[in-house]
């Protein structure tokens, strides 16, 4: 459990169950409002684990930081405005 | 007789690697971002024809080449941290194990083109091929010069350039193929399983 201490093995873990919550919605069939938005937020989750763990930006001047997550947040947020579209 | 107590200093705020791979980074992610909303947008109004097709991709193989390349960033994060702890021998031995991941994606990736183009799909096929076959063959080229990085990085690492004194080569390289890792896990659920 020592190990958990470091954060890119927290991070790893959390990316390799998230990996596998999407496959299983895919398994499953899973469709619609709810499952898009499920999605997206769970790549949303592991794209900021990603750039605060393993590109190390936690500790990175606020501006890059910034820049990445909100890079993240604005191809979230554009996805599903153009799946929101598809389901009018 | 003033007996301050010091919190603990938080460490200075720094960016890993050189400022130069941050701009190349964000100008690639912002290429990926105008693609992933095209494909999106195009999908809005051709979403019958994308959520027929998309059923003939293989799951399973994205979603393992997730894990390839979540693996293969962990490792590449592992090297710098054994850089920074100077422990020489884990810095070369996990950006090689790194770029075995990133191998292992090409072979995963080679095998669903083969299926894809064996059964006579091409770019002119549909519009929702189209954006898959670009759109996963663009971040493929990604993959490849990532590879092409971690081998430089890691023919550095044998030569003992990187430790706690010089890691700004290393941890430029590696901010590359985490942001390899970052496209794919907006990549795989837009194309594969998103519907």
């Amino acid at each position: 459990m020592n190990a958990l201490r470091n954060p890119i093995h927290r991070a790893w873990l959390a990316l390799l169950v998230a990996t596998g919550i999407t496959w299983y919605l895919g398994e499953v069939g899973a469709a619609g409002t709810s499952a898009i938005v499920a999605m997206l937020l769970i790549a949303f989750v592991k794209g900021r684990l990603v750039i605060l763990d393993f590109m190390e930006l936690r500790g990175a001047p606020r501006l890059w930081r910034f820049l990445l997550e909100g890079w993240m947040l604005l191809v979230s947020v554009l996805i599903l405005l153009a799946y929101a579209l598809s389901l009018r | 007789m003033t007996t301050a107590t010091l919190s603990s200093p938080t460490p200075p705020k720094r960016l890993p690697g050189d400022l130069a791979i941050w701009f190349f980074i964000l100008a690639e992610l912002l290429a990926f971002a105008v693609f992933f909303a095209a494909y999106a947008f195009a999908r809005a109004s051709h979403v019958e024809e994308f959520n027929l097709y998309q059923q003939t991709l293989d799951r399973n193989a994205g979603a393992l080449n997730t894990l390839l390349l979540i693996t293969g960033s962990w490792f590449v994060a592992r090297s710098v941290q054994a850089a920074h702890r100077d422990h020489s021998a884990a810095i070369a031995r996990n950006l090689w194990l790194g770029w075995l991941c990133g191998a292992g994606f090409l072979v995963v990736k080679g095998f669903e083109y083969a299926a894809k183009f064996g059964a006579g799909i091409s770019l002119s096929t549909n519009t929702f091929y189209m954006f898959y076959i670009s759109l996963t063959f663009f971040h493929f080229m990604h993959v490849l010069l990532g590879m092409v990085i971690l081998t430089i990085l890691w023919v550095q690492a044998r030569k003992g350039v990187y430790g706690s004194h010089e890691a700004n080569g290393l941890e430029s390289g590696a901010a590359y193929w985490h942001m390899v890792d970052l496209l794919w896990i907006v990549l795989f659920p837009l194309v594969y399983v998103m519907r």
